[in-house]
């Protein structure tokens, strides 16, 4: 793993996508930093960090894109796979490379909120739990970026791809409140749900039979349960969306300065999902 | 060593690899010799675990390449069609990179990294950028980096695509050097190349395998029927008389040559009959009792070119 990320690394200095993506970050960190608390006067670093969300969201894919589709495209990822290394390995160096370039515009910000203390008050504390969140929240972008990439062979594709997935987690919490919130379409939201993923087991595994029974034993249990307790269904479905809604848990930490631990295990779960299914994708290639 | 068992492999209808089953001993340079798209690259990249199979299996040393990957990947160093190579590194940072990937220890790095840079004669580009190196010399990074470590078994996809006629001469004395105590197996097209380093010879032909044996034993399969060409100062009636006691007259054919008053004749030998006496010296006999001049005999035996255009012809003829 430790040759696969010093070469990831190296790799990210010695073309110039590292360069400008830090310098990108860095950038319109000074931007916001001297618009709102320079010059606005606010004593919170939240407030620029906010402002970066929709930064990052630009940033991130331009990071992530070369990760695997440019390997696969030049096929150097011929000399990963056939080493004797594992696709977990692989997945993780690549992964931490990116998250330690990353953090080096992240840890250049945590000089801003001294800057804000040195000119009267500041609340150090909300502002790097703040950082923090913004950081995981990187992250996960991140880990988004790294699965798309690995999808395509393509770096535009997978940049863009990357892009509108993470715009879509930004426009989630407003989508979610589309949603009708009655039982009986909540139980049309969790049955439709379920044969989606029905139908994904079904495409990896190519087992018809067990692909039945899994859907007829889950829309038993689905219509069951509204039958006996409808209560439960009341809502249900928003609820499990908004879950999804990872801006949430940063804006928690930064407009409302409340440390949301649930959060942040959110997060780390998500990445973790996202990984496993990175290495999916591609041990995919190896057994079909 | 290496054990392919009825592997088969299919992109969406079309079936690359065909119920592939070979075996490959220890300590010999094998040719896996086939037209383009006959699926000599995609059974490289199935035993190197590159990419899967749709069925069969594949066992390096004991280990089946699905379910112990990286005991099986240990055994193998792999040269793919296109090397492998990360254009904005150096040629030493590349190999130091593949020297970590096979986990190579520390102590022992820099010194296998040069014994590659040596034997590759990539010692003066060493701290080139492959991004500008030329096809050739890219070819033998390649080359150092699946060599490097010196796994047992080498597994070489056209090994001299893009070098010079020199550098191709070298490259394959080091092939045959590195078979002498490694397993080492090599695709190409080119058949005098194959010929001339391998000990053994896998023929196959869109995804079957259709012959396999030493290069000697197949040119003897094919020499059955040798043909011999003669240079004749007579005219054609009294050729034919000479040799219709010796031979079937079908098998004679008489043509004009490009000097005057002398034929080109074609004969078609069957040797599979062992006999003793030569047929060659009862043709000159028979010619000089008669005062006719044979002004030159050649016998030509079926190369492995002709072995190689007759077995994958009777696949197309199959069709």
């Amino acid at each position: 793993m430790s040759a696969i990320y010093k070469r990831e690394l190296k790799g990210y200095f010695q073309s110039m996508t590292g360069y400008v993506f830090i310098a990108f970050v860095v950038l319109f960190f000074g931007i916001y930093f001297m618009a709102y608390n320079m010059m606005g006067g606010y004593p919170y670093f939240s407030y620029p960090l906010s402002g970066m969300v929709t930064i990052i969201m630009i940033g991130i894919p331009v990071l992530t894109m070369k990760s695997f589709a440019d390997d696969r495209r030049t096929k150097t990822d011929q000399l990963l796979l056939t080493a004797p290394v594992s696709v977990t390995k692989i997945v993780a160096g690549k992964y931490f490379s990116m998250v330690t370039v990353f953090s080096i515009p992240v840890l250049l910000s945590t000089v801003c909120p001294l800057i804000i203390k040195m000119n009267g008050n500041a609340n150090l504390k909300a502002d790097y739990a703040a950082i923090l969140a913004f950081f995981l929240l990187g992250c996960v972008y991140i880990a988004i970026g790294m699965f798309v990439s690995s999808l395509t062979e393509s770096q535009i594709i997978s940049a863009v791809l990357t892009f509108g997935l993470i715009l879509l987690l930004l426009l989630w919490p407003s989508l979610v409140g589309f949603l009708p919130t009655t039982a009986f379409s909540s139980l049309l939201g969790f049955l439709i749900l379920w044969t989606i993923v029905i139908f994904v087991i079904y495409r990896l595994t190519n087992h018809y039979g067990l692909a039945m029974v899994l859907e007829a034993g889950g829309v038993i249990v689905i219509v069951g349960l509204y039958i006996w307790k409808k209560g439960i269904y009341d809502r249900a479905l928003t609820k499990l969306f908004e879950k999804l809604a990872v801006t949430d848990v940063f804006h928690n930490f930064a407009n409302h300065s409340i440390f949301d631990a649930g959060g942040l295990v959110l997060y780390l779960s998500i990445i973790f999902l996202l990984m496993f299914l990175t290495v999916q994708s591609i041990e995919k290639r190896r057994w079909s | 060593m290496i054990e392919v068992k009825n592997l088969v492999k299919e992109y969406g209808g079309h079936l690359a690899v065909d119920h592939l089953d070979f075996t490959i001993e220890e300590g010999q340079i094998y040719g896996f010799l086939g037209p383009n798209g006959a699926g000599k690259s995609t059974t490289m990249n199935i035993i190197t675990g590159y990419i899967g199979a749709t069925e069969g299996e594949v066992w390096i040393n004991g280990h089946n390449i699905l379910e112990e990957p990286e005991e099986a990947k240990k055994c193998i160093g792999y040269l793919p069609e296109l090397p492998p190579l990360y254009v904005e590194m150096t040629v030493k940072e590349q190999l130091l990179f593949a020297a970590e990937l096979k986990k190579i220890p520390k102590k022992d790095r820099e010194d296998e990294i040069l014994a590659v840079l040596e034997l590759a004669k990539l010692t003066d580009v060493k701290n080139r950028l492959i991004r500008n190196l030329s096809k050739g010399y890219r070819q033998r990074v390649g080359l150092a980096q699946a060599v490097l470590g010196f796994p047992p078994v080498m597994i070489l996809d056209e090994p001299t695509v893009g070098l010079d006629p020199k550098q191709i001469i070298e490259i394959r004395d080091t092939i045959k050097n590195l078979g002498k105590d490694h397993t080492v197996i090599l695709s190409s097209h080119i058949l005098s190349e194959v010929s001339a380093v391998c000990d053994h010879i896998l023929i196959i032909d869109k995804g079957k395998l259709i012959a396999s044996d030493t290069p000697e034993n197949l040119e003897r399969q094919m020499s059955g029927t040798s043909c011999m060409e003669l240079l004749i100062k007579a005219e054609e009636e009294k050729i034919r008389d000479i040799l219709s006691p010796l031979i079937q007259t079908a098998d004679l054919t008489i043509e004009e040559s490009k000097e005057e008053h002398i034929k080109k004749v074609c004969l078609s030998i069957d040797q599979t009959e062992e006999t003793d006496d030569d047929i060659r010296e009862r043709i000159f006999f028979a010619f000089a009792d008669e005062k006719v001049p044979i002004l030159s005999m050649q016998t030509s035996q079926a190369s492995l070119e002709e072995v190689f255009m007759e077995l994958t012809k009777e696949g197309e003829e199959e069709e």
